[in-house]
Protein backbone atom coordinates (compact mmCIF):
# COMPACT_ATOMS: atom_id res chain seq x y z
CA UNK A 1 0.00 0.00 0.00
CA UNK A 2 2.71 2.20 1.11
CA UNK A 3 4.76 1.53 -2.23
CA UNK A 4 1.65 1.77 -4.20
CA UNK A 5 1.37 5.65 -2.23
CA UNK A 6 4.61 6.58 -3.22
CA UNK A 7 5.22 5.71 -6.37
CA UNK A 8 2.06 7.53 -7.58
CA UNK A 9 3.17 10.35 -5.79
CA UNK A 10 6.40 10.01 -7.65
CA UNK A 11 4.64 9.78 -10.95
CA UNK A 12 2.43 12.80 -10.13
CA UNK A 13 5.51 15.00 -9.25
CA UNK A 14 7.47 13.93 -12.66
CA UNK A 15 4.20 14.38 -14.13
CA UNK A 16 3.95 18.52 -12.49
CA UNK A 17 7.52 19.15 -12.79
CA UNK A 18 7.65 18.46 -16.60
CA UNK A 19 4.71 20.73 -17.00
CA UNK A 20 6.07 23.88 -14.72
CA UNK A 21 9.26 23.38 -16.87
CA UNK A 22 7.68 23.07 -19.91
CA UNK A 23 8.63 19.97 -21.35
CA UNK A 24 5.37 19.01 -21.59
CA UNK A 25 2.49 21.53 -22.99
CA UNK A 26 -0.20 21.86 -20.26
CA UNK A 27 -2.59 21.24 -23.24
CA UNK A 28 -1.38 17.64 -23.76
CA UNK A 29 -0.94 17.43 -19.96
CA UNK A 30 -4.36 18.28 -19.85
CA UNK A 31 -5.85 15.91 -22.69
CA UNK A 32 -3.95 12.72 -20.91
CA UNK A 33 -5.57 13.19 -17.26
CA UNK A 34 -8.77 14.45 -19.24
CA UNK A 35 -8.52 11.31 -21.30
CA UNK A 36 -7.69 8.52 -18.20
CA UNK A 37 -10.38 10.19 -15.92
CA UNK A 38 -12.88 9.32 -18.71
CA UNK A 39 -11.67 6.03 -19.23
CA UNK A 40 -11.37 5.17 -15.62
CA UNK A 41 -15.26 6.00 -15.54
CA UNK A 42 -15.84 4.11 -18.29
CA UNK A 43 -14.41 1.67 -16.75
CA UNK A 44 -17.57 1.14 -14.06
CA UNK A 45 -19.48 -0.73 -17.70
CA UNK A 46 -17.05 -3.48 -16.90
CA UNK A 47 -17.85 -3.28 -13.01
CA UNK A 48 -17.58 -1.04 -10.09
CA UNK A 49 -13.64 -1.57 -9.54
CA UNK A 50 -11.24 1.25 -7.23
CA UNK A 51 -10.32 2.99 -10.78
CA UNK A 52 -13.58 4.02 -11.11
CA UNK A 53 -14.24 4.96 -7.47
CA UNK A 54 -10.87 6.97 -7.68
CA UNK A 55 -11.54 9.05 -11.01
CA UNK A 56 -15.34 9.44 -9.16
CA UNK A 57 -13.70 11.25 -6.07
CA UNK A 58 -11.32 13.22 -7.87
CA UNK A 59 -14.78 14.78 -10.00
CA UNK A 60 -17.02 15.35 -6.48
CA UNK A 61 -13.96 16.92 -5.10
CA UNK A 62 -12.66 19.10 -7.49
CA UNK A 63 -16.52 19.99 -8.38
CA UNK A 64 -17.26 21.57 -4.47
CA UNK A 65 -13.48 22.72 -4.22
CA UNK A 66 -14.32 25.05 -8.04
CA UNK A 67 -17.95 25.74 -6.74
CA UNK A 68 -16.84 27.03 -3.20
CA UNK A 69 -13.98 28.92 -4.78
CA UNK A 70 -16.36 30.52 -7.48
CA UNK A 71 -19.29 31.29 -5.23
CA UNK A 72 -16.66 33.05 -2.76
CA UNK A 73 -15.17 35.61 -5.36
CA UNK A 74 -18.16 36.03 -7.75
CA UNK A 75 -21.06 36.11 -5.57
CA UNK A 76 -19.41 36.88 -2.02
CA UNK A 77 -16.24 38.96 -2.53
CA UNK A 78 -18.33 41.55 -5.58
CA UNK A 79 -21.89 41.38 -3.96
CA UNK A 80 -21.51 41.83 -0.16
CA UNK A 81 -17.67 42.24 1.03
CA UNK A 82 -16.70 44.57 -1.30
CA UNK A 83 -19.34 47.24 -0.58
CA UNK A 84 -19.59 46.66 2.98
CA UNK A 85 -15.52 46.88 3.57
CA UNK A 86 -16.16 50.64 0.97
CA UNK A 87 -19.05 51.40 3.54
CA UNK A 88 -17.03 50.72 6.48
CA UNK A 89 -14.03 53.17 5.27
CA UNK A 90 -17.35 56.01 4.77
CA UNK A 91 -18.73 55.76 8.40
CA UNK A 92 -21.03 58.90 8.94
CA UNK A 93 -22.70 59.42 12.62
CA UNK A 94 -26.40 60.29 12.41
CA UNK A 95 -26.19 62.34 15.56
CA UNK A 96 -29.87 61.54 17.60
CA UNK A 97 -29.15 63.57 20.46
CA UNK A 98 -26.65 64.66 22.40
CA UNK A 99 -26.04 64.44 26.65
CA UNK A 100 -23.61 66.44 27.72
CA UNK A 101 -22.29 68.17 24.59
CA UNK A 102 -21.15 64.46 23.85
CA UNK A 103 -23.34 63.33 20.01
CA UNK A 104 -25.13 60.28 20.52
CA UNK A 105 -26.30 58.50 17.58
CA UNK A 106 -25.76 56.14 14.81
CA UNK A 107 -22.96 55.34 12.46
CA UNK A 108 -24.41 54.75 9.06
CA UNK A 109 -22.58 53.91 5.82
CA UNK A 110 -23.31 54.01 2.27
CA UNK A 111 -24.56 50.10 1.22
CA UNK A 112 -25.66 49.75 4.93
CA UNK A 113 -28.67 47.60 4.19
CA UNK A 114 -26.12 44.67 3.36
CA UNK A 115 -25.46 43.84 6.80
CA UNK A 116 -29.15 42.21 6.63
CA UNK A 117 -28.35 39.97 4.06
CA UNK A 118 -24.73 39.47 5.75
CA UNK A 119 -26.78 38.78 8.91
CA UNK A 120 -29.23 36.36 7.40
CA UNK A 121 -25.92 34.22 5.52
CA UNK A 122 -24.30 34.32 9.03
CA UNK A 123 -27.63 32.31 10.59
CA UNK A 124 -27.53 29.37 7.79
CA UNK A 125 -24.11 28.65 9.82
CA UNK A 126 -26.02 27.97 12.89
CA UNK A 127 -27.14 24.66 11.28
CA UNK A 128 -24.31 23.62 12.45
CA UNK A 129 -25.12 23.87 16.62
CA UNK A 130 -28.64 21.88 17.15
CA UNK A 131 -29.37 24.66 20.23
CA UNK A 132 -29.10 27.16 17.58
CA UNK A 133 -30.40 25.49 14.54
CA UNK A 134 -33.59 26.81 14.19
CA UNK A 135 -31.99 30.38 13.70
CA UNK A 136 -31.00 29.15 10.25
CA UNK A 137 -34.95 29.17 9.46
CA UNK A 138 -35.32 32.65 9.15
CA UNK A 139 -32.46 32.82 6.40
CA UNK A 140 -34.15 30.05 4.33
CA UNK A 141 -37.62 31.55 5.32
CA UNK A 142 -36.24 34.56 3.51
CA UNK A 143 -35.08 32.54 0.33
CA UNK A 144 -37.80 30.62 -0.45
CA UNK A 145 -40.16 33.57 -0.02
CA UNK A 146 -38.31 35.74 -2.52
CA UNK A 147 -37.62 32.79 -4.77
CA UNK A 148 -41.77 31.77 -4.78
CA UNK A 149 -42.71 35.17 -5.15
CA UNK A 150 -39.97 35.84 -8.11
CA UNK A 151 -41.19 32.09 -9.60
CA UNK A 152 -44.98 32.87 -9.13
CA UNK A 153 -45.44 35.54 -11.26
CA UNK A 154 -43.01 34.33 -14.15
CA UNK A 155 -45.08 30.83 -14.02
CA UNK A 156 -48.43 32.57 -13.88
CA UNK A 157 -47.86 35.24 -16.55
CA UNK A 158 -45.04 33.25 -19.00
CA UNK A 159 -45.98 30.14 -18.36
CA UNK A 160 -49.80 29.04 -17.52
CA UNK A 161 -51.76 32.41 -19.28
CA UNK A 162 -49.45 32.13 -22.11
CA UNK A 163 -50.17 28.44 -22.51
CA UNK A 164 -53.68 28.69 -21.69
CA UNK A 165 -53.85 31.49 -24.54
CA UNK A 166 -51.94 29.17 -27.36
CA UNK A 167 -54.34 26.24 -26.74
CA UNK A 168 -56.84 28.25 -27.95
CA UNK A 169 -57.37 27.45 -31.53
CA UNK A 170 -59.26 26.44 -33.95
CA UNK A 171 -60.57 22.76 -33.97
CA UNK A 172 -61.00 22.91 -37.53
CA UNK A 173 -59.00 25.78 -39.71
CA UNK A 174 -60.60 26.21 -43.27
CA UNK A 175 -58.53 25.19 -46.19
CA UNK A 176 -56.27 22.74 -44.38
CA UNK A 177 -58.57 19.46 -45.90
CA UNK A 178 -58.53 21.68 -49.76
CA UNK A 179 -54.90 21.54 -49.04
CA UNK A 180 -54.35 18.14 -48.58
CA UNK A 181 -56.56 17.63 -52.20
CA UNK A 182 -54.30 19.85 -54.03
CA UNK A 183 -50.74 18.79 -52.61
CA UNK A 184 -48.37 17.37 -55.86
CA UNK A 185 -46.60 14.26 -54.43
CA UNK A 186 -46.66 12.25 -51.96
CA UNK A 187 -44.30 14.20 -49.77
CA UNK A 188 -46.37 17.46 -50.30
CA UNK A 189 -50.00 15.11 -49.49
CA UNK A 190 -48.29 13.95 -46.07
CA UNK A 191 -47.23 17.26 -44.79
CA UNK A 192 -50.39 18.66 -45.45
CA UNK A 193 -52.26 15.88 -44.31
CA UNK A 194 -49.99 16.66 -41.05
CA UNK A 195 -50.77 20.12 -41.04
CA UNK A 196 -54.51 19.77 -41.20
CA UNK A 197 -54.13 16.95 -38.40
CA UNK A 198 -52.46 19.77 -36.05
CA UNK A 199 -55.08 21.86 -34.40
CA UNK A 200 -57.35 18.62 -33.70
CA UNK A 201 -54.81 16.46 -32.63
CA UNK A 202 -53.90 19.38 -30.08
CA UNK A 203 -57.56 19.93 -28.90
CA UNK A 204 -58.02 16.43 -28.47
CA UNK A 205 -55.15 15.57 -26.83
CA UNK A 206 -55.29 18.36 -24.36
CA UNK A 207 -58.43 17.65 -23.33
CA UNK A 208 -58.03 13.77 -23.12
CA UNK A 209 -55.35 14.43 -21.15
CA UNK A 210 -57.03 16.95 -18.16
CA UNK A 211 -59.90 14.71 -18.68
CA UNK A 212 -57.24 11.74 -17.06
CA UNK A 213 -56.37 14.51 -14.54
CA UNK A 214 -59.82 14.60 -13.34
CA UNK A 215 -60.22 12.63 -10.37
CA UNK A 216 -63.72 14.43 -8.83
CA UNK A 217 -65.79 11.63 -10.89
CA UNK A 218 -64.85 7.89 -11.28
CA UNK A 219 -63.56 7.18 -14.56
CA UNK A 220 -65.93 4.87 -16.52
CA UNK A 221 -68.46 4.83 -19.12
CA UNK A 222 -67.62 7.97 -21.68
CA UNK A 223 -65.57 9.91 -18.73
CA UNK A 224 -63.37 6.61 -18.80
CA UNK A 225 -62.68 6.78 -22.59
CA UNK A 226 -62.02 10.09 -23.00
CA UNK A 227 -59.38 9.01 -19.79
CA UNK A 228 -58.24 6.06 -21.55
CA UNK A 229 -57.42 8.27 -24.72
CA UNK A 230 -55.66 10.90 -22.70
CA UNK A 231 -53.24 7.95 -21.35
CA UNK A 232 -52.33 7.10 -25.19
CA UNK A 233 -51.56 10.66 -25.58
CA UNK A 234 -49.87 10.80 -22.03
CA UNK A 235 -47.83 7.36 -23.85
CA UNK A 236 -46.91 8.67 -26.59
CA UNK A 237 -45.31 12.24 -24.85
CA UNK A 238 -43.48 9.89 -22.98
CA UNK A 239 -41.91 7.66 -25.81
CA UNK A 240 -41.20 11.13 -27.46
CA UNK A 241 -39.02 12.02 -24.13
CA UNK A 242 -38.08 8.99 -23.91
CA UNK A 243 -36.31 8.90 -27.47
CA UNK A 244 -34.74 12.24 -26.67
CA UNK A 245 -33.42 11.30 -23.72
CA UNK A 246 -31.74 8.30 -25.43
CA UNK A 247 -30.50 10.87 -28.10
CA UNK A 248 -28.85 13.03 -25.06
CA UNK A 249 -27.10 9.78 -23.46
CA UNK A 250 -26.04 8.89 -26.78
CA UNK A 251 -24.43 12.13 -27.69
CA UNK A 252 -22.56 12.12 -24.28
CA UNK A 253 -20.83 8.80 -25.41
CA UNK A 254 -20.30 10.21 -28.98
CA UNK A 255 -18.55 13.69 -27.41
CA UNK A 256 -16.62 11.64 -24.79
CA UNK A 257 -15.64 9.24 -27.70
CA UNK A 258 -15.08 11.86 -30.10
CA UNK A 259 -12.83 13.66 -27.45
CA UNK A 260 -10.58 10.48 -27.38
CA UNK A 261 -10.19 9.96 -30.82
CA UNK A 262 -9.26 12.95 -31.77
CA UNK A 263 -7.73 15.56 -28.74
CA UNK A 264 -6.22 12.35 -27.38
CA UNK A 265 -5.13 9.71 -29.94
CA UNK A 266 -5.19 12.37 -32.86
CA UNK A 267 -6.97 9.32 -35.07
CA UNK A 268 -9.48 11.88 -36.35
CA UNK A 269 -9.76 15.15 -37.10
CA UNK B 1 -38.95 -31.77 -19.50
CA UNK B 2 -35.46 -31.08 -20.87
CA UNK B 3 -36.20 -29.16 -23.85
CA UNK B 4 -38.80 -26.91 -22.22
CA UNK B 5 -36.04 -25.07 -20.11
CA UNK B 6 -35.85 -21.56 -21.53
CA UNK B 7 -32.40 -21.63 -21.14
CA UNK B 8 -32.08 -24.07 -24.28
CA UNK B 9 -33.81 -21.74 -26.61
CA UNK B 10 -32.13 -19.24 -28.35
CA UNK B 11 -34.01 -16.22 -27.90
CA UNK B 12 -34.28 -16.38 -24.58
CA UNK B 13 -30.87 -16.72 -24.21
CA UNK B 14 -30.37 -13.74 -25.94
CA UNK B 15 -32.33 -11.73 -24.04
CA UNK B 16 -30.56 -13.31 -21.12
CA UNK B 17 -27.23 -11.40 -22.65
CA UNK B 18 -24.71 -9.60 -20.63
CA UNK B 19 -25.27 -6.01 -21.10
CA UNK B 20 -21.50 -5.61 -21.13
CA UNK B 21 -22.20 -7.33 -24.71
CA UNK B 22 -24.80 -4.46 -25.16
CA UNK B 23 -22.44 -1.87 -24.15
CA UNK B 24 -19.43 -3.37 -26.87
CA UNK B 25 -22.32 -3.49 -29.39
CA UNK B 26 -23.10 0.71 -29.32
CA UNK B 27 -19.53 1.41 -28.56
CA UNK B 28 -18.74 -0.43 -31.41
CA UNK B 29 -21.90 1.47 -33.55
CA UNK B 30 -20.38 5.22 -31.81
CA UNK B 31 -16.84 4.38 -33.11
CA UNK B 32 -16.84 3.00 -36.47
CA UNK B 33 -19.03 6.26 -37.83
CA UNK B 34 -16.40 8.27 -36.26
CA UNK B 35 -13.23 6.65 -37.09
CA UNK B 36 -14.70 6.34 -40.86
CA UNK B 37 -15.44 10.57 -40.36
CA UNK B 38 -19.05 9.64 -41.99
CA UNK B 39 -21.29 12.56 -43.03
CA UNK B 40 -25.22 12.54 -43.76
CA UNK B 41 -27.81 14.67 -45.25
CA UNK B 42 -30.19 15.81 -42.84
CA UNK B 43 -33.82 17.72 -43.31
CA UNK B 44 -33.72 20.73 -41.58
CA UNK B 45 -36.52 21.19 -39.34
CA UNK B 46 -38.98 23.87 -38.57
CA UNK B 47 -38.25 24.92 -35.41
CA UNK B 48 -34.52 25.05 -36.34
CA UNK B 49 -35.22 27.50 -39.22
CA UNK B 50 -37.37 29.08 -37.33
CA UNK B 51 -34.06 30.27 -34.91
CA UNK B 52 -32.23 30.61 -38.04
CA UNK B 53 -34.51 32.78 -39.81
CA UNK B 54 -35.01 34.88 -36.83
CA UNK B 55 -31.10 35.44 -36.37
CA UNK B 56 -30.57 36.04 -40.47
CA UNK B 57 -33.50 38.83 -39.97
CA UNK B 58 -31.41 40.77 -37.31
CA UNK B 59 -29.67 44.03 -38.62
CA UNK B 60 -25.75 43.77 -38.52
CA UNK B 61 -24.71 45.78 -35.35
CA UNK B 62 -27.48 44.99 -33.75
CA UNK B 63 -27.23 43.17 -30.34
CA UNK B 64 -28.11 40.09 -29.20
CA UNK B 65 -27.64 38.38 -25.72
CA UNK B 66 -26.05 34.82 -25.60
CA UNK B 67 -26.78 33.20 -22.48
CA UNK B 68 -24.40 30.36 -22.15
CA UNK B 69 -25.91 28.46 -19.54
CA UNK B 70 -24.15 24.92 -19.41
CA UNK B 71 -21.54 23.34 -18.10
CA UNK B 72 -18.75 20.43 -19.24
CA UNK B 73 -21.21 17.72 -19.06
CA UNK B 74 -23.59 18.91 -21.69
CA UNK B 75 -20.54 20.26 -23.89
CA UNK B 76 -21.39 17.22 -26.89
CA UNK B 77 -24.94 18.62 -27.30
CA UNK B 78 -24.95 22.51 -26.54
CA UNK B 79 -20.80 23.68 -27.63
CA UNK B 80 -21.44 22.91 -31.04
CA UNK B 81 -24.57 24.69 -31.02
CA UNK B 82 -22.89 27.87 -29.44
CA UNK B 83 -20.26 27.34 -31.90
CA UNK B 84 -22.82 27.24 -34.76
CA UNK B 85 -24.45 30.32 -33.72
CA UNK B 86 -21.75 32.53 -33.03
CA UNK B 87 -20.43 31.98 -35.98
CA UNK B 88 -23.60 33.11 -37.51
CA UNK B 89 -23.98 35.69 -35.19
CA UNK B 90 -20.39 37.06 -36.36
CA UNK B 91 -21.14 36.48 -39.71
CA UNK B 92 -23.86 38.76 -40.06
CA UNK B 93 -22.11 41.40 -37.59
CA UNK B 94 -24.11 41.37 -34.52
CA UNK B 95 -22.88 42.45 -31.53
CA UNK B 96 -23.06 39.98 -28.88
CA UNK B 97 -23.02 40.19 -24.89
CA UNK B 98 -22.52 36.74 -23.47
CA UNK B 99 -23.30 36.30 -19.80
CA UNK B 100 -24.01 33.01 -17.92
CA UNK B 101 -26.25 31.86 -14.83
CA UNK B 102 -24.14 28.52 -14.63
CA UNK B 103 -20.72 29.08 -13.27
CA UNK B 104 -18.63 27.00 -15.46
CA UNK B 105 -20.72 28.34 -18.57
CA UNK B 106 -18.57 31.30 -19.13
CA UNK B 107 -15.19 30.14 -19.90
CA UNK B 108 -16.68 27.92 -22.45
CA UNK B 109 -18.34 30.91 -24.14
CA UNK B 110 -15.34 32.67 -23.79
CA UNK B 111 -13.15 29.54 -25.86
CA UNK B 112 -16.35 29.81 -28.57
CA UNK B 113 -15.12 33.56 -29.03
CA UNK B 114 -11.21 32.97 -29.00
CA UNK B 115 -11.35 30.80 -31.79
CA UNK B 116 -14.28 32.42 -33.91
CA UNK B 117 -12.79 35.49 -33.63
CA UNK B 118 -9.70 35.78 -35.59
CA UNK B 119 -11.56 34.01 -38.42
CA UNK B 120 -14.08 37.14 -38.44
CA UNK B 121 -11.98 39.84 -37.79
CA UNK B 122 -13.69 40.72 -34.25
CA UNK B 123 -12.64 42.26 -31.37
CA UNK B 124 -13.32 41.89 -27.77
CA UNK B 125 -14.86 44.80 -26.00
CA UNK B 126 -16.01 46.12 -29.65
CA UNK B 127 -17.66 42.93 -31.48
CA UNK B 128 -18.38 40.66 -28.41
CA UNK B 129 -18.21 40.34 -24.60
CA UNK B 130 -18.83 37.83 -22.14
CA UNK B 131 -19.84 39.25 -18.86
CA UNK B 132 -18.96 36.03 -16.65
CA UNK B 133 -21.37 34.00 -14.29
CA UNK B 134 -23.64 35.55 -11.93
CA UNK B 135 -25.34 34.06 -8.82
CA UNK B 136 -29.38 34.80 -8.47
CA UNK B 137 -30.93 32.56 -10.83
CA UNK B 138 -34.49 34.49 -11.83
CA UNK B 139 -33.63 37.40 -10.03
CA UNK B 140 -30.47 37.81 -12.28
CA UNK B 141 -32.67 37.98 -15.51
CA UNK B 142 -34.96 40.19 -14.18
CA UNK B 143 -32.08 42.67 -13.33
CA UNK B 144 -30.59 41.68 -17.10
CA UNK B 145 -34.25 43.25 -18.27
CA UNK B 146 -34.45 46.35 -16.28
CA UNK B 147 -30.71 46.91 -14.99
CA UNK B 148 -27.83 45.46 -16.79
CA UNK B 149 -25.11 47.03 -14.76
CA UNK B 150 -26.57 46.56 -11.79
CA UNK B 151 -26.79 42.61 -12.62
CA UNK B 152 -23.44 42.49 -13.91
CA UNK B 153 -21.36 45.47 -12.81
CA UNK B 154 -18.16 43.78 -14.39
CA UNK B 155 -17.33 41.74 -17.20
CA UNK B 156 -15.53 38.66 -17.02
CA UNK B 157 -12.10 39.96 -16.41
CA UNK B 158 -13.10 42.50 -13.85
CA UNK B 159 -13.13 45.63 -16.16
CA UNK B 160 -16.01 47.98 -15.32
CA UNK B 161 -19.46 48.01 -18.08
CA UNK B 162 -19.18 51.64 -18.85
CA UNK B 163 -15.36 51.16 -20.22
CA UNK B 164 -16.32 48.38 -22.54
CA UNK B 165 -17.07 50.61 -26.02
CA UNK B 166 -19.67 48.19 -27.25
CA UNK B 167 -21.80 48.86 -24.21
CA UNK B 168 -22.16 52.99 -24.53
CA UNK B 169 -25.79 53.10 -24.65
CA UNK B 170 -26.64 49.81 -24.34
CA UNK B 171 -28.84 49.40 -20.59
CA UNK B 172 -31.54 46.88 -20.46
CA UNK B 173 -32.87 44.22 -22.07
CA UNK B 174 -35.09 46.80 -24.23
CA UNK B 175 -31.99 47.76 -26.37
CA UNK B 176 -31.34 44.38 -27.17
CA UNK B 177 -33.12 42.60 -30.37
CA UNK B 178 -33.23 39.00 -29.22
CA UNK B 179 -32.16 36.62 -26.54
CA UNK B 180 -30.44 33.14 -27.49
CA UNK B 181 -30.20 31.17 -24.79
CA UNK B 182 -27.81 27.91 -24.97
CA UNK B 183 -29.32 25.95 -21.56
CA UNK B 184 -28.95 22.77 -20.13
CA UNK B 185 -31.27 22.90 -17.39
CA UNK B 186 -32.47 25.42 -14.68
CA UNK B 187 -31.66 27.89 -14.61
CA UNK B 188 -32.08 28.30 -18.53
CA UNK B 189 -34.16 29.11 -21.89
CA UNK B 190 -37.45 28.09 -19.46
CA UNK B 191 -36.63 30.38 -16.69
CA UNK B 192 -36.04 33.00 -19.45
CA UNK B 193 -38.96 33.06 -21.34
CA UNK B 194 -41.16 32.66 -18.13
CA UNK B 195 -39.37 35.63 -16.85
CA UNK B 196 -38.53 37.70 -20.18
CA UNK B 197 -40.30 36.74 -23.29
CA UNK B 198 -43.59 37.49 -22.11
CA UNK B 199 -43.26 40.42 -19.58
CA UNK B 200 -40.87 42.29 -21.57
CA UNK B 201 -42.02 41.22 -25.34
CA UNK B 202 -38.92 39.93 -26.44
CA UNK B 203 -38.07 37.45 -29.05
CA UNK B 204 -36.39 34.31 -27.29
CA UNK B 205 -34.54 31.28 -29.17
CA UNK B 206 -31.68 28.99 -28.44
CA UNK B 207 -30.77 25.34 -28.07
CA UNK B 208 -31.03 22.72 -25.26
CA UNK B 209 -29.97 19.41 -24.73
CA UNK B 210 -32.47 16.64 -26.06
CA UNK B 211 -33.59 15.65 -22.41
CA UNK B 212 -35.30 18.92 -22.32
CA UNK B 213 -36.23 19.54 -25.36
CA UNK B 214 -39.97 17.79 -25.66
CA UNK B 215 -40.97 20.49 -23.01
CA UNK B 216 -39.81 23.18 -24.94
CA UNK B 217 -41.75 22.69 -27.71
CA UNK B 218 -45.09 23.94 -26.28
CA UNK B 219 -43.39 27.52 -26.35
CA UNK B 220 -42.82 27.16 -29.93
CA UNK B 221 -46.47 27.18 -30.83
CA UNK B 222 -47.49 29.33 -28.21
CA UNK B 223 -45.13 31.17 -29.84
CA UNK B 224 -43.06 32.20 -27.28
CA UNK B 225 -39.67 30.94 -28.92
CA UNK B 226 -38.73 31.66 -32.55
CA UNK B 227 -36.81 28.58 -32.83
CA UNK B 228 -35.34 25.79 -30.82
CA UNK B 229 -32.01 23.45 -31.44
CA UNK B 230 -32.89 20.45 -29.26
CA UNK B 231 -29.71 18.00 -28.91
CA UNK B 232 -26.86 17.04 -31.17
CA UNK B 233 -29.61 16.65 -34.01
CA UNK B 234 -30.66 20.17 -33.63
CA UNK B 235 -27.13 21.28 -33.52
CA UNK B 236 -26.23 18.84 -37.14
CA UNK B 237 -29.14 20.96 -38.20
CA UNK B 238 -28.07 24.28 -37.74
CA UNK B 239 -24.57 23.39 -38.53
CA UNK B 240 -25.96 22.35 -41.57
CA UNK B 241 -27.64 25.57 -42.51
CA UNK B 242 -24.32 27.74 -41.95
CA UNK B 243 -22.36 25.47 -43.80
CA UNK B 244 -19.88 25.22 -40.99
CA UNK B 245 -19.47 21.27 -40.00
CA UNK B 246 -18.33 20.43 -36.74
CA UNK B 247 -19.13 18.28 -34.06
CA UNK B 248 -23.06 18.02 -34.77
CA UNK B 249 -22.61 16.48 -38.14
CA UNK B 250 -19.75 14.51 -37.22
CA UNK B 251 -21.83 12.71 -34.87
CA UNK B 252 -24.85 12.34 -36.51
CA UNK B 253 -24.40 8.85 -38.26
CA UNK B 254 -23.21 7.48 -34.99
CA UNK B 255 -26.18 8.79 -33.17
CA UNK B 256 -28.25 7.06 -35.92
CA UNK B 257 -26.35 3.60 -35.94
CA UNK B 258 -27.08 3.41 -32.00
CA UNK B 259 -30.82 4.54 -32.72
CA UNK B 260 -31.35 1.84 -35.25
CA UNK B 261 -29.40 -0.92 -32.88
CA UNK B 262 -32.06 0.30 -29.88
CA UNK B 263 -34.97 -0.10 -32.06
CA UNK B 264 -33.77 -3.64 -33.24
CA UNK B 265 -33.28 -4.08 -29.24
CA UNK B 266 -36.07 -3.62 -28.21
CA UNK B 267 -38.30 -5.04 -31.37
CA UNK B 268 -36.12 -8.18 -29.90
CA UNK B 269 -36.77 -8.10 -26.44
CA UNK B 270 -40.65 -7.73 -26.78
CA UNK B 271 -40.78 -10.68 -29.35
CA UNK B 272 -38.87 -12.77 -26.86
CA UNK B 273 -41.17 -11.18 -23.94
CA UNK B 274 -44.42 -12.43 -26.05
CA UNK B 275 -43.16 -15.56 -26.96
CA UNK B 276 -42.05 -16.38 -23.74
CA UNK B 277 -45.74 -14.95 -22.60
CA UNK B 278 -47.23 -17.50 -24.81
CA UNK B 279 -45.05 -20.52 -23.82
CA UNK B 280 -46.09 -20.04 -20.33
CA UNK B 281 -49.71 -20.12 -21.42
Amino acid sequence: MRFRLIATLAVVTMVVVFAVTGRISTLVLGNWVAALLTLSIFSFLYKDNPVYKFAEHIFIGISAGYFVALEYWNVFVPNLWNPLMEGFRNVDLTVLFRLGGVPIGLPTFPGMELLIPFALGILLFTRFFPRAAWLSRWSIAAMIGSYAGLAIIGALQGDLIAQIRANMIPFYVSGSWAAVGSAQGGGDIFFAFLEALRNPLIVIGLLATLVYFFFSREHKGGLGAVSRLGIWFLMISFGASFGYTVMSRVSLLIGRLYFLLSDWLGIIQ
Amino acid sequence: MGQDRPDRNLLVKLSRIDRRILFVIIFVCVIVPLLMEARMEMSVTAPVLGLYEAVEGLEPGSYVWLAADYDPGSMPELYPMNVALVEHLFEKDIRVISGSLWAPGPPLAQRVFEDLAPKYGKAYGKDYVNLGFKEGREAVMISVAEDLRRAFPEDYYGAPLDSIPMLEGIRNLRDLEMIVAVSAGYPGIKEWIMQIATRYETVIGGGVTAVTGPEMYPYIQSGQLVGLLAGMKGAAEYEQLVRRPGLGISGMVAQSSVHVMVVVFIVFANIVYFLEKRRAE
